[in-house]
């Protein structure tokens, strides 16, 4: 059983250690800095700290002025809010210009829970892959969410980091281990957590955990899978991901995404043209979903570790 | 005798706001409307605050029992969604796709506890489905969801939406030859967003004096106080400027609800704003513009006493 944290804590807290050595970063935050946790920021920064009330669409476009001044903005809300009603400001105002712009997106996915669909997010990996300049991170938990800040903060450009509400299972050792070796987050990288020869689990964000629990249990069965943590949807792992089809010759991707255009969108993108083979995708199969607790919905919606085995045993089954 | 006092007293209340809108009132006193619908009976005012009283109560018993939700926007808005469901609006729960219904839009869709209080209890759907809130396979989304719930006209939650979507009703109206009545509510930190006033100056522009705005302005957001994170003030100069009748009352106080919305109905060539000045989880005294309220249920000991301050006194 893994330790829980909130993603967005981490956020909060490597913000302010940034903000403390790098001058020039400034948050913005749409009445919502509460649940994104960028308050913190600014009781400790007030001068940095802007507020721009429920009005995504301005701070997006304030965040381009900022940025084109000279200042690293961190623009936080709901993901939902992100990405959708700040769409074109962000398209035009900030990718297009290629400005220094970060978008931390909390409440991701379908894991918000009660407040259901008019808040779920499902289709910001789409989106914001569909834009060129765009860098896209999906950190799987808390510690890897603060390696995704500070990278986000040493590469020039715009930087999408979708993180979640509910606690995620702790899956890194503090300061970035894995099984004890420190790892590098890397824009474009990824970090394979097992080796194994039958199946390639590919995951992102709060399914990493579960793709994980699914290896277990598949090697319980005698079923070997390799569980790859693909952070960096965009750029992406070309190498390692053609490397595990070549290896086991089948993947499953592991999203809390729609199914359509998000991580095994961006995973067929590559294999197509590298090394075909056989693929399932787990993930959310393209409707809006509806309220309920987190785990009725990721049960019910087909995200657990459960669906990941059976995915896995269905595309070993198509492998020729 | 009673009836003419309470007017003069609303008159009275109205002009020390400083509101000058006495040429309505004139209107109403000069037959434009019949007296007895202008003049709020005691009853009417006693019945509905009643009702008010019980919406209160389920708002609190559901958000609780689902463990989430928005019970202190809810709580402000109640005397609000009352004063329409049980008095003003033209509809028929039997028949929530009757054509010539009137339509009201919660545009600050998190509020919606209180709407789904309001709609099972005139009758849309059974009570207890109020019990079911936020559950799985439930009627009653976290936010209102009209393909789910018999009597959401709209489905919001994303903020900044409802007043336009009110606009293509009230424009829909205006073509099919219906005087149906389109009724929009927002929050104060709803109003922060840009689309609200576009949907104001396209409102003015269409000159639809089929829909009427109500603001519940209750002073806090999510963040905290509206005057902290994004002011508003002047409010009600800003309404005006954008070509709105703009009104403003105490949306606790029943008879002045009940005469707002009535004027509304009078005013010619333009759209109507009210706003109204309310109490974030106005009833409980603990609740009351407590800007934690806004997205936190109440717990059961604190819901036990919530109910126990929620009981009738005349
Ligand atoms: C577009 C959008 N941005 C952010 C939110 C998150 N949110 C929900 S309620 C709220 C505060 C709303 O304040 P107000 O309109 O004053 O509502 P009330 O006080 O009546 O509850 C915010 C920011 C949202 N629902 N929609
Ligand atoms: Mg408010």
């Amino acid at each position: 059983m893994r330790e829980k944290a909130y993603t967005r804590d981490a956020y909060g807290r490597t913000l302010i250690e940034l903000g403390r050595i790098r001058k020039e970063i400034v948050v913005l935050d749409a009445d919502l800095s509460t649940s994104t946790r960028t308050a913190w920021f600014g009781r400790e920064f007030p001068d940095r700290f802007f507020n721009f009330g429920v009005a995504e669409a301005n701070m997006m476009s304030a965040a381009a002025g900022l940025a084109s001044s000279g200042k690293i903005p961190f623009v936080s809300t709901f993901a939902v809010f992100a990405t959708g009603r700040a769409y074109n400001q962000y398209r035009t105002s900030i990718a297009y210009p290629n400005l220094n712009v970060k978008i931390v997106a909390t409440h991701s996915g379908i894991s918000v829970g009660e407040d259901g669909p008019t808040h779920f997010c499902i289709e910001d990996i789409a989106i914001m892959r569909a834009l060129p300049n765009t860098t896209v991170l999906v950190p799987a938990d808390a510690v890897e969410t603060e390696a995704a800040v500070k990278a986000s903060v040493d590469h020039y450009g715009p930087v999408y980091i979708r993180l979640s509400r509910p606690k995620l299972p702790v899956i890194y050792e503090e300061g970035y281990r894995w099984r004890g070796e420190k790892l590098t987050f890397r824009i474009g990288g990824s970090v394979t957590l097992r080796e194994g020869e039958d199946v390639t689990l590919v995951a992102s964000g709060l399914m990493v955990s579960r793709a994980l629990d699914a290896a277990e249990a598949l090697a319980r069965e005698g079923i070997e899978a390799a569980v790859i943590d693909l952070y960096s949807i965009k750029p992406i792992d070309r190498e390692t991901l053609t490397e595990a089809a070549r290896r086991t010759g089948a993947i499953v991707t592991c999203e809390e995404h729609n199914v359509c255009g998000g991580v095994g969108s961006a995973v067929a993108e590559v294999l197509v043209e590298t090394v075909p083979v056989p693929m399932e995708m787990v993930g959310v199969k393209d409707t809006f979903a509806e309220s309920g607790s987190m785990e009725d919905l990721l049960t019910k919606y087909g995200l657990t570790s459960k669906d990941i085995v059976e995915a896995a045993k269905r595309v070993i089954k198509r492998k020729s | 005798m009673k009836t003419v006092l309470s007017l003069e007293l609303s008159l009275i209340n109205y002009s020390v706001k400083g509101l000058g809108y006495g040429a309505n009132l004139l209107m109403v006193r000069l037959g434009c409307k019949g007296e007895g619908e202008v003049f709020h009976s005691d009853e009417l005012v006693a019945r509905l605050r009643r009702i008010a009283l019980q919406l209160r109560r389920d708002v609190l018993k559901m958000t609780t029992k689902a463990g989430s939700g928005h019970p202190g926007g809810s709580l402000s808005a109640a005397d609000i969604i009352t004063a329409l469901y049980f008095h003003h609006l033209r509809h028929d729960p039997k028949n929530p796709k009757w054509e010539d219904r009137d339509r009201f839009i919660l545009s600050k869709g998190h509020s919606c506890p209180v709407l789904y209080a309001a709609l099972a209890r005139c009758g849309y759907f059974p009570v207890e489905e109020l019990w079911r809130l936020r559950k799985i396979g439930s009627m009653l989304q976290g936010h209102p969801d009209m393909l789910k719930t018999p009597g959401v006209e709209a489905s919001t939650g994303n903020l900044g939406q409802g007043l336009s979507i009110g606009i293509g009703m009230a424009l829909a109206a205006r073509l099919d030859g219906k005087d149906y009545r389109v009724y929009v509510m927002l929050g104060d930190g709803e109003l922060d967003e840009g689309q609200v006033w576009e949907a104001a100056m396209a409102a003015s522009h269409f000159r639809l004096n089929n829909i009427t705005a109500i603001v519940d302005y209750n002073g806090l957001q999510l963040d905290g106080f509206t005057e902290d994170i994004m002011s508003l003030e002047p409010l009600a100069e800003k309404w005006r400027a954008f070509g709105w009748h703009t009104i403003e009352i105490d949306g606790h106080n029943m008879r002045q609800i009940l005469d707002a919305l009535d004027m509304a109905v009078m005013v010619k060539g333009k759209p109507t704003a009210i706003i109204a000045h309310t109490v974030k989880g106005k009833g409980v005294s603990f609740m009351e513009n407590r800007v934690e309220f806004h997205g936190k249920a109440l717990t059961e000991e604190q819901l036990r006493k919530a109910l126990e301050e929620l009981r009738w006194e005349g």
